[in-house]
């Protein structure tokens, strides 16, 4: 039975972006080699275009292309061998024919691609280096697509990928899951290209991170930080549809539609956050992740629970302090203790180049403003932006805190939380969050994120 | 095996060093100063890594030799003249960069100076490297 070519082009390219990802780690593993893989792959896709037509799509491309792409590259080795000693799986392999006899069919295998993707996020490339390598091989993503995700010049984008590849070959850069004792720092690497994968420029790329975030969780589920990283993906890309209005602006977390978020993604995002407190190892993807669940639980932004964002954001803050981190719990404070504390603690921030930053501090401003007017104003109304003096904000709050509290999915810890004793009042508040202190929000059993190694 | 170059970098001794004038440290001194890296070389040929070693002597005493035109010129003084300097350096046989990066992350705590790893990408003389 024969395909027409056009349909085994489509045939091929949906096989190609469903599978070269495992194909070449696999490759590379049986062969030690990532520019050989890549090559023999690149000989067996254009064998496919030769063959698929006239003998039909196969069955089980994947595992067609990989062991073609395997009898090429042994074919390679062979005649780069010459007068050296030949090594015994050579020996073993056969001769090479365009249709590879079932019982040496090589079947791409996932765990391959957890091999690939911590040698292109080695320690020994720059962070620029790994991203780029990783989406180019595990991803199979378009040098040009890349480029554009990272604003730079396509050519740029080539030479550093082709760098990095030669470091990986020169050095000798090991294709191998590193060692338990090593496996946190090096999981930190990958999971900090995904988390830069997923902040890119462009759909497909937060597509791929996604890809890489599942395909990590499927591979380590006993890593919590994993875990953490896939939540905070799906949680974000939940709120995806209503970031921005129909003009293209952005639309602030208080005014988006949160009719338009998606279900299913908040849904498994909260899975996935409770499997995290469970586990009760915390780290700054997972409480990243709690935070996110926190407004996502939320059906109306005033339903927000401001006292646990700001109790994770001390977290976050103690865990992986960062000017930005600063002024996100500066932001949640202002919600929690009204926009004169926020505003106080925004201003320490050194964030000039951050539109973000400019974009609270505005918004700020605007609220004390707004306040100030209400109050002089004899017949104002509040309007729905919280313009109530805080003593009565923080009432609501507390007295919707016994049943929520109950309910609340997000508590870390054998222990309830504790929660910050100055929460009512907006002074109380701000001292409690400028001094930092760990007695608020939810407490871990231990105090500093512990970095257990895979499987134990 | 793939082979490294580690090679030890130095910050150097201030401009006005005279290494004459600094008394030298005293045999026990030296012993305490010295036996780390005595123990790290006992390993490095104990597990067939080490090929071979060097210390340097300070830039100073080097020369550089230069080709201009047909003409041979020499410069007193090192390459670079800038505070860091080559100090030493050991050349290792290791399975891959992970193992390189193991034994020059002890050799940096050791000496107390930065390594730079390099590897070989050919060895031996340079006949033996030619296309045939």
């Amino acid at each position: 039975m024969s395909t027409p070519p056009a349909d085994t082009g489509i045939a091929l390219a949906a096989t190609l972006r469903a599978e070269r990802g495992r194909c070449l780690a696999t490759l590379a593993h049986h062969l030690g080699d990532i520019d050989l893989a890549e090559d023999a792959l690149a000989e067996a896709t254009t064998r496919a275009l030769e063959r698929w037509p006239v003998d039909g799509v196969p069955h089980r491309p994947g595992a067609w292309l990989t062991t073609v792409a395997r009898r090429h590259a042994i074919d390679v080795l062979r005649r780069r061998a010459r007068g050296r000693a030949v090594d015994e799986a050579l020996a073993h392999a056969g001769p090479a024919t365009s249709d590879p006899p079932d019982e040496q069919v090589v079947e791409p295998v996932d765990d391959d691609q957890l091999r690939l993707l911590f040698t292109c996020c080695h320690p020994a490339l720059s962070r620029a280096a790994q991203v780029a390598l990783t989406l180019r091989l595990l991803a199979g993503l378009d040098t040009g697509l890349v480029a554009e995700a990272f604003l730079v010049a396509e050519p740029t984008m080539a030479q550093r990928i082709s760098r990095a590849k030669r470091k990986v070959r020169e050095a000798h850069i090991p294709l191998r899951v590193p060692e338990e004792h090593e496996l946190p720092d090096r999981l930190a690497a990958v999971l900090r290209v995904v988390y830069l994968t997923y902040n890119a420029e462009g759909a497909e790329l937060r597509v791929e991170a996604i890809r890489l975030a599942r395909l990590l969780r499927a591979l380590m589920p006993d890593e919590s930080e994993v875990t953490g990283l896939l939540a905070l993906l799906l949680l974000t890309e939940a709120r995806w549809p209503a970031r921005r209005d129909d003009a293209g602006r952005l639309v602030l977390l208080r005014d988006q539609d949160r009719s338009r978020w998606d279900p299913a993604l908040v849904a498994e995002g909260h899975d996935l956050v409770r499997a995290c407190l469970r586990r009760d190892r915390p780290g700054p993807y997972q409480v990243q992740a709690a935070i996110n669940a926190v407004h996502t639980d939320a059906p109306r932004f005033e339903d927000t629970d401001w006292p646990q964002v700001v109790a994770l954001y001390d977290q976050l803050l103690a865990m992986a302090p960062s000017p930005v981190v600063a002024l996100n719990r500066a932001v949640a404070i202002g919600e929690l203790a009204g926009a004169r504390a926020a505003l106080a603690l925004v201003d320490d921030l050194d964030l000039g180049g951050y539109q973000p930053f400019h974009a609270s501090r505005a918004d700020l401003l605007r609220r004390i403003g707004h306040t100030t007017r209400h109050a002089r104003s004899t017949d104002a109304l509040p309007t729905s932006r919280g313009t109530q003096p805080c003593a009565t904000t923080s009432s609501r709050l507390l007295s919707g805190w016994g049943p929520r509290r109950a309910r609340r999915p997000h508590t870390w810890g054998s222990r309830r939380t504790r929660r910050s004793p100055g929460v009512p009042a907006p002074a109380r508040s701000h001292a409690t969050a400028a001094d930092g202190s760990g007695s608020t929000g939810p407490s871990w059993r231990r105090s500093r994120p512990r970095r257990r190694p895979c499987g134990s | 095996m793939p082979q490294y170059l580690l090679a030890v970098h130095a910050g150097g001794p201030p401009p006005d060093h005279d290494p004459d004038a600094a008394p030298p440290p005293s045999p026990e001194a030296m012993q305490a100063m010295m036996q780390p890296i005595l123990d790290l070389e006992e390993q490095l040929v104990a597990e067939g890594a080490w090929l071979f070693s060097g210390r340097l002597s300070d830039p100073g005493s080097a020369t550089v030799v230069r080709d201009d035109d047909g003409d041979t010129l020499l410069t007193d003084g090192p390459y670079v003249e800038s505070k860091e300097h080559l100090a030493g350096f050991y050349v290792i046989e290791a399975d891959d960069l992970d193992d390189a990066l193991a034994w020059a992350g002890r050799v940096t705590a050791c000496v107390g100076s930065p390594i730079e790893v390099r590897p070989l990408v050919a060895t031996g003389r340079a006949r033996d490297h030619m296309p045939a």
